[in-house]
């Protein structure tokens, strides 16, 4: 009996050592200690692969964070397939890992103990090859979302030094960077959201509380992905392959190439899983999702309601014609957690939203 | 376990780099034992450093089950991010709100101290300090007891300082009784869009706003004392939010000397407060203030006021849906001593020695006047149900006439000696505390 048990636990330590070869989904509140026991994604001999079935995907308008690159993944099991929504989020079917993959390319200078890293504005830079040289990145974080027949649970790895695997950390972390642009660098703390902080965003609906996918919905998809190694709809790819169900006969439009509708969708994917109608900050009657009208409920003249001092002693959230005056441009310019928005997963300026905005209110006729 | 089966995946011929693979089902079987077996959570670490009580207590909240009792222990304790709370069910205590402290000075991030999304909440016998935004906010939820908590700055009043203390939002059947709040550049305790609401025993000292009830129906409000704030008690409705607020009875309170310049930041609700305001209705229906003890507020002991009053309105329509006028305001039977003296602003400043003199003060109310048009009897005035009642000895009404530039002011008008039905007290149900 107790070579049985030894042996057994050798067969754990062994387990424990190999990352699964597989996807696998573990019970629901049972997520294991190691990012690569579910078998997403795996980091070995430098690199960062997706496990088969695994599939990439990219959207038009990703949420910001922090200019670092994320690569997002979707895995159904076989034969699944997830529901088209013209207006929400896909419905995924239960067995599904949604996966985002945060990683920055590593800047001249950098160092384990002194990581430099290239501000990026692009959504992310995997390889038509489909895998990541860990010489040439770093990956900080994976936040995985898992569908249960109950509902989704979200559970955040951090990736550690040696980079070949990723830690559950429910209670999130906190890394320090110096990140280098162009022509700037800077230092920051980049927090990994703890496991409830994922639901301050994952929770468009705030009184039903249920975590939700934000990203994988028509409008956001609707654009061609390289890694497919052709021009058409990713869209298209998802369904030709199965993993789509329900799919109308044509794609959505794309959206208009406007200065409104390029603030429209950046305020949506920036803002609106909060500032929604239903969302956690519909007390302050602020709604900035893609289908609100650009009216005093999107901020246009709009007086704040609990907003402190992240007021910037400023009148409006919008004043047509005066970015200084607005209150929205304010809390996106700064970083202090009394007055930054969004409230969660920015500890960076992002100098190009700003300038997006800015310049949009700034053309803004009419008087408040 | 879900079944998940193995399967290969090629796409139009187009190879794609993947890790290869063949398992058995038993094979597979076996690793998720495995594995499972390796995914036990290490035990916590014996709390030593900050960070490490940090760190468990985030992890505490975040796999918190109902019925759980989560405790802080005495000391100060440093936390650099945001805590929050998902699960309904719980309760957080500490040991006493001057031994169990959770200090965010210097928090990285979190637009409050702790966030609550929960139903059946009690937060009793700690305080949260030094938040760089608000202390504690309830968003959601029904049942909540917040209890002997205290939200201070501990710098004093200052325009840096976070918003809110206790900041309780959309929620139904509300108890926050003997807490403290200190130093909050907008309200100390503040129940926005709420319903069902008493707050009680607590006291609110040198905040922008010591008390705030905002677009919130049914609260009683009594016991409290609000000293040394911008504006002790504040019973408010702003427009475009999804609930109008009132019914709110305040009363059996102690509000004075509440004299503190205005620190909030311009554009936020209470900006417009002067400084030396005791209780102050804006824009809210059916509030009635009785038996309390307000005293020696430099502007006014009372104040009633629309929101064209508040300079917010711009050049735009306010939403059809918003009443902007306060109405069936009752008071009555409050012990008024000073007060009046030294309003704050050039305006009221002036107003009062052109009327009152150097030495004189104004009258224990002040109304700015904006009425309803369409609410007006044969006399132009408003009609008996929507009128501001004061049946207060010889407390007096000072009609500012603000809608017609103050060209005719008025004190004393008999308008004012009139009564409303009284409202009834606020049942918790079900029952907290």
């Amino acid at each position: 009996m107790r070579r049985l048990a030894l042996l057994f636990l050798a067969g754990v330590l062994i387990g424990c050592s190999q990352p699964a070869r597989t996807v696998l989904v573990h019970p629901a509140g049972q997520p294991p200690a190691l990012l690569s026991e579910w078998g997403v994604v795996l980091a070995s001999r430098q690199r960062l692969e997706l496990n088969a079935g695994v599939i990439p995907y990219e959207l038009n308008a990703p949420l910001f964070s922090d200019y670092a690159l994320k690569l997002r993944t979707v895995w159904m099991p076989a034969g699944t397939s997830a529901q088209y929504d013209a207006s929400r989020e896909f419905e995924f079917p239960p067995g599904t890992i949604i996966s985002k993959t945060f990683y920055y390319r590593k800047a001249p200078g950098w160092s384990a103990d002194r990581p430099v890293v290239v501000m990026s504005n692009v959504a992310h830079e995997l390889p038509a090859d489909g895998f990541l040289s860990l010489d040439e990145y770093q990956l900080i974080e994976t936040r995985l979302l898992v569908r249960y027949a109950e509902g989704w649970h979200a559970y955040p790895y951090v990736w550690n030094a040696a980079q070949d695997d990723a830690t559950l950390e429910f209670a999130g972390d906190v890394r320090a960077l110096e990140l280098v642009g162009e022509a700037s660098r800077q230092n920051i703390n980049y927090v990994v959201p703890d496991a409830n902080q994922c639901g301050g965003c994952h929770t468009p609906d705030h009184a039903a509380a249920e975590l939700r996918p934000l990203g994988p919905k028509a409008w956001q998809l609707n654009r061609p992905y390289a890694w497919w190694g052709d021009a058409a709809n990713q869209l298209g790819h998802w369904a030709d392959a199965g993993l789509l169900a329900g799919a109308p006969q044509a794609w959505p439009a794309a959206i208009p190439a406007t200065d409104e509708w390029r603030v429209k969708v950046y305020l949506d994917a920036n803002c609106a899983h909060c500032h929604n109608p239903a969302g956690a900050a519909d007390t302050s009657a602020l709604h900035l999702n893609i289908e609100a009208p650009v009216d005093r409920h999107y901020g246009l003249c709009k007086t704040p309601v609990a907003v402190g001092r992240g007021s910037g002693d400023r009148p409006y959230d919008i004043y047509p014609g005066r970015p200084d005056d607005s209150i929205l441009l304010y809390r996106m310019q700064h970083t202090d957690p009394a007055i930054a928005m969004p409230e969660l997963g920015r500890s960076a300026i992002h100098t190009e939203g700003v300038a997006l905005v800015r310049a949009w209110i700034a053309a803004m006729p009419g008087e408040c | 376990m879900l079944n998940v089966r193995d399967y290969s995946f090629t796409i139009k011929g187009k190879r794609i780099r993947h890790v290869s693979h063949t398992r058995t089902t038993f094979i597979l079987g076996l690793v998720v034992l495995l594995c499972s077996a390796c995914s036990k959570q290490p035990a916590n670490d014996a709390v030593g450093t900050a960070s490490d009580f940090q760190k468990q207590l985030q992890t505490q909240l975040i796999q918190a089950k109902p019925g759980d009792v989560i405790t802080i222990p005495p000391g100060v304790h440093p936390i650099n991010r945001g805590l929050s709370l998902n699960v309904s069910g719980v309760t957080l205590r500490g040991a006493g709100m001057d031994q169990s402290i959770l200090s965010f000075k210097g928090q990285l991030q979190g637009a409050e101290g702790l966030l609550v999304n929960a139903s059946d909440f009690t937060i009793e016998d700690l305080a949260i300090e030094d938040t760089p935004g608000d202390g504690l906010k309830v968003n959601g939820g029904r049942n909540i007891i917040i209890r002997r908590v205290r939200t201070e700055w501990t710098n004093g009043p200052h325009e840096n300082n976070g918003a809110y203390g206790i900041y309780p939002v959309q929620v139904e059947n509300l108890l926050l009784e003997e807490s403290v709040a200190i130093g909050a550049s907008d309200a100390g305790l503040y129940v926005g869009q709420s319903r069902n609401v008493v707050v009680r025993n607590n006291r609110a000292e040198y905040n922008v706003a010591g008390i705030e009830i905002e677009n919130t129906f049914n609260a009683d409000v009594y016991g409290n004392t609000a000293t040394g704030n911008t504006g002790g008690i504040l019973v408010f409705n702003m427009p475009d939010l999804p609930q109008p607020g009132h019914s709110t009875r305040v009363y059996q309170n102690i509000v004075s000397g509440n004299n503190t310049d205005n620190f909030g930041a311009e554009g936020t609700p209470v900006a417009s407060v002067p400084a030396g305001s005791g209780i102050v209705v804006n824009s809210n229906d059916r509030v009635e203030i009785f038996d309390n003890d307000i005293a020696d507020n430099d502007t006014a002991n009372i104040i009633v006021s629309s929101y064209y009053a508040t300079g917010f309105q711009g050049t735009r329509e306010l939403a059809a849906a918003y009443d902007p006028y306060p109405e069936t305001i009752y008071i009555y039977d409050n012990r008024f001593s000073g007060g009046g003296s030294s309003p704050d602003g050039l305006d009221l400043k002036a107003l009062k020695v052109a009327m009152f003199g150097l030495r004189g003060r104004f009258p224990d109310v002040l109304w700015d006047g904006y009425v309803n048009p369409d609410k007006l009897d044969a006399s132009g005035k408003l009609k008996p149900e929507f009128g501001i009642c004061v049946r207060n000895g010889a407390a007096e009404v000072l009609n500012a006439d603000l809608a017609n530039g103050s060209s005719n002011i008025v004190v004393g008008d008999s308008q004012h000696a009139c009564d409303h039905e009284k409202l009834p007290a606020v049942v918790l149900a079900p029952p907290l505390g």
